[in-house]
């Protein structure tokens, strides 16, 4: 049953050049499907009015969770009345998103059937993403990707959908199964992730190398990258085939050190690796001849977001080194401990980030039980203003010395 | 509906993974030794036991149809047992045993549309959100400009020439929700003017305290206006977020006449060579055009090539500036620098050039 497609020349300008066009995409899908075919005008409005013609938000959902689906409406509902109502889904993909082919026709049937017949490969989160729907298809469309093990994800104020790097999968340089931990820490934190009840979102990211193919250090406020604390493994004949092949080593890999730490003398490579910053770049460089070392696991930061409210925050250093075993318990033990204060003294709408601004990482430290070590800075502090946290009082005499402590 | 209660479960979270690892991934996990980028858009890598998996990285946008994600099916299934995966940055990507699929997987692909590309010291895609298609608050069109741009900047996702990666990312407003504050390039949806306050109705659809709240530089206060409980904005506080419309819908800011892009650049997530770094302001405004955003896609391209010209080998972009310092990196871009480039948020102070260390 073929619509006739609404007239659409700029849009159908976009259908011209190299790269896959979003266009085509939409017209496909409006072959079967007059919710496309509605966006597709409403689309083409926007470009020749230059202005978006979607209402704000909605509160829409499936039963028992709290999240996972974004209300959408049309302010042109009489126009376009087939998006008049055009909600999100938002399905947690699998870890790494490796699929079968079974999976994906399974999922493109059902949206076939109850959708748009559009999606996002994926949302900047990891989930699929379902684009369009009305809400009497919510439900069905849960119930049918029930049967195929496939659980909606998370929004609003919760755990988001965690995501990860393909890890051990295909990657030489995971310091720790990032496909492993994503998904037990997706199902521990499966409460926290449909009901939403913290002050804001909390997004974890699991990258396997300080490469950070997840970008985890500036999207998610627990980032878990991995790295390693012994030293870089060097296959020696791998590094003469380098140097003989061509590659400068001094100017690709020695001066760009930052802890200047390897040596090259046209024969031999060094590296005093206890002030190495496990960077990874000699080791991108040249991945035949180096390789992290074999003492892995992963450094824990907290707190990146983006600018919205007070400014973008990459996370900073909480744990130096941790290693990644399941079941994970210390770590977990911990996130909880960070909810609970987090929880009982954020603001409306206050990422942890913020939250840790606001209060001080050293009075976040106390409450979170952490010792604060010299990793978590970048130096010490510059300004002189010290909340000192005891003071003596006078008659304080010798043998009893009676410390007061400030009243909090 | 007695069936779905009955039948219902909840909170049982994505399927396994190990469900969709080909067998060389699951006999070789955890036993990867190198890799290898034998041409743009095809790696291998190579495992302890000597077993070679092949990745072919194809374009894709990030708006698919169903028919699209079915044709990749079909060549998932034609050449590699049905097992596929998608990047973090909207690519799909093809994982074969048999060397020999290589080739004709790439000439289904390209038939089909879809460039290979995208690996190392390449253009990889563009990191979008959803824009006009599909959010209330964009002061622009995601996917309009990631193609535009993309078919210009395109012969540097098919091979690898630049100096090293180069990461685009584009937000349609900023609650950037595809956090591109640490891009190379990021290209960012902006509002110029602040919002029109709904008064007759605002108390009914937002929270007061909430939207005095929002505002990062505290430009919103209570107010009664023409009788209605409502708020008021001093208009010179206001930097045009639009965070208040966030959580008031009778706040709106976007305006065809006055929204348009700015270009950011010099930011990196990676811990390689330098430490991760922001994006920085390059180009304060420059006008919504749709189709294609010419200007938008020329600016783009001018400091893709700038880049590309000047900087040493892995060389990211932020780290060249910081090299040649900013002023030259303003001459060079041939862009004037003015009192927009100047930070005034709160820890402003901390990039001012406190330092005889200027370049002539």
């Amino acid at each position: 049953m073929a619509n006739t497609l609404p007239k659409t020349p700029k849009l159908d300008e976009l259908e011209k050049g190299g790269w896959p066009s979003f266009v085509k995409e939409i017209k496909m899908a409006a072959e079967n499907s007059p919710m496309a075919a509605d966006l597709l005008g409403q689309l083409e409005q926007s470009y020749t009015e230059k202005i978006g013609h979607w209402k704000h938000g909605g509160i829409v959902g499936v039963m028992g969770y709290g999240g996972g689906v974004i209300g959408r409406y049309s302010d042109l509902a009489a126009k376009f009345p087939n998006i008049s109502h055009f909600h999100t889904m938002r399905i947690n993909q699998p870890a790494g998103w490796f699929y079968n082919t079974k999976a994906l026709r399974d999922i493109c049937n059902i949206w076939e059937k109850h959708g748009s017949g559009l999606t996002n490969m994926h949302g900047s989160t990891g989930d699929i993403i379902l684009l369009g729907t009305k809400t009497s298809e919510l439900e069905p469309v849960f119930a049918e990707l029930m049967k195929i093990d496939f659980d909606i994800g998370g929004s609003g104020s919760d755990v988001r959908t965690p995501s990860c790097c393909c890890g051990m999968a295909r990657c030489e340089w995971a310091c720790y199964d990032t496909m492993a931990a994503c998904y037990d820490f997706t199902m521990t934190y499966q409460d926290e992730l449909h009901r939403p009840a913290f002050p804001y979102k909390f997004k974890f990211k699991f990258s396997g190398c300080p490469n950070d193919c997840v970008a985890s250090i500036a999207r998610s406020d627990m980032s878990i990258i991995g790295t390693w604390r012994d030293d870089i493994q060097i296959d020696k004949n791998a590094v003469t085939e380098y140097a003989t092949s061509g590659m400068d080593i001094k100017s690709e890999v020695v001066d760009y050190c930052p802890g200047k730490c390897i040596e090259w003398d046209g024969k031999e490579l060094n590296i005093d690796n206890s002030y190495c910053r496990h960077c990874m770049h000699c080791i991108n460089a040249m991945p035949k001849a180096l390789r992290p070392g074999k003492d892995r696991g992963a450094t824990i930061l907290l707190g990146s977001k983006a600018p919205i409210i007070e400014g973008a925050l990459l996370s900073s250093v909480l744990i130096p080194f941790y290693k990644m075993e399941p079941p994970y318990q210390e770590l977990k033990d911990l996130i909880e401990r960070i909810w609970d204060v987090w929880c009982e003294e954020g603001k409306n709408r206050e990422r942890v980030g913020e939250f840790i601004q606001r209060v001080g990482l050293g009075n976040f430290l106390d409450a979170i039980e952490l010792e604060p070590v010299a990793e978590m800075v970048a130096h010490p502090r510059e300004n002189p203003y010290v909340f000192y946290e005891e003071y003596f009082e006078e008659g304080d005499g010798e043998g009893e010395e009676e410390e007061k402590e400030e009243n909090e | 509906m007695a069936q779905a209660t009955q039948e219902r479960r909840t909170d049982y979270g994505p399927p396994h993974y190990q469900k969709f690892l080909p067998p060389i991934i699951k006999e070789n996990y955890g036993k990867w030794k190198y890799h290898e980028v034998l041409k743009p858009g095809v790696m291998v890598h190579v495992s302890e036991t000597g077993a070679q998996l092949y990745t072919v990285r194809s374009a894709s946008g990030r708006l698919l149809s169903i028919n699209k994600i079915r044709m990749y099916c079909d060549l998932a299934d034609k050449y590699c047992d049905g097992f596929l995966r998608f990047t973090s940055r909207h690519n799909v990507e093809f994982l074969l045993t048999k060397k020999e699929n290589i080739e004709p997987l790439i000439k289904d692909l390209k038939a089909l549309g879809h460039p290979v590309g995208g690996i190392r010291n390449s253009i990889s895609s563009i990191v979008h959100t959803q824009g006009w298609i599909h959010c209330h608050s964009a002061a622009t069109d995601a996917s309009g400009i990631v193609k535009s741009v993309m078919d210009e900047l395109i012969t540097y996702f098919e091979n690898m020439k630049l100096p090293g990666k180069l990461r685009i990312a584009l937000a349609c407003c900023l609650n950037m929700c595809g956090a591109v504050h640490c891009s190379d390039i990021a290209i960012l949806g902006i509002h110029r003017r602040p919002p029109r306050v709904d008064h007759a109705n605002l108390k009914k659809v937002c929270e007061i305290p909430n939207v005095s709240a929002s505002c990062p530089t505290a430009a919103i206060r209570p107010a009664t206006v023409d009788g209605h409980p409502s708020v008021e904005v001093l208009e010179e506080r206001c930097m045009y977020c639009a965070n208040c419309y966030t959580v008031c819908p009778a706040m709106p800011l976007n305006d065809p006449l006055n929204d348009g892009v700015s270009i950011w650049v010099g930011g990196k997530v990676s811990n390689a060579r330098h430490e991760p770094m922001f994006s920085k302001l390059a180009i304060p405004f420059l006008p919504n055009n749709p189709p294609r955003w010419p200007e938008v896609t020329g600016a783009v391209k001018n400091l893709v090539e700038l880049w590309a010209k000047n900087a040493h080998k892995y060389e990211r972009m932020g780290e060249w500036i910081e090299r040649i310092g900013w002023p030259r990196f303003f001459k060079m871009a041939g862009i004037e620098f003015q009192k927009e480039h100047i930070d005034d948020f709160k820890h402003a102070g901390l990039t001012f050039k406190r330092s005889t260390h200027i370049t002539f």
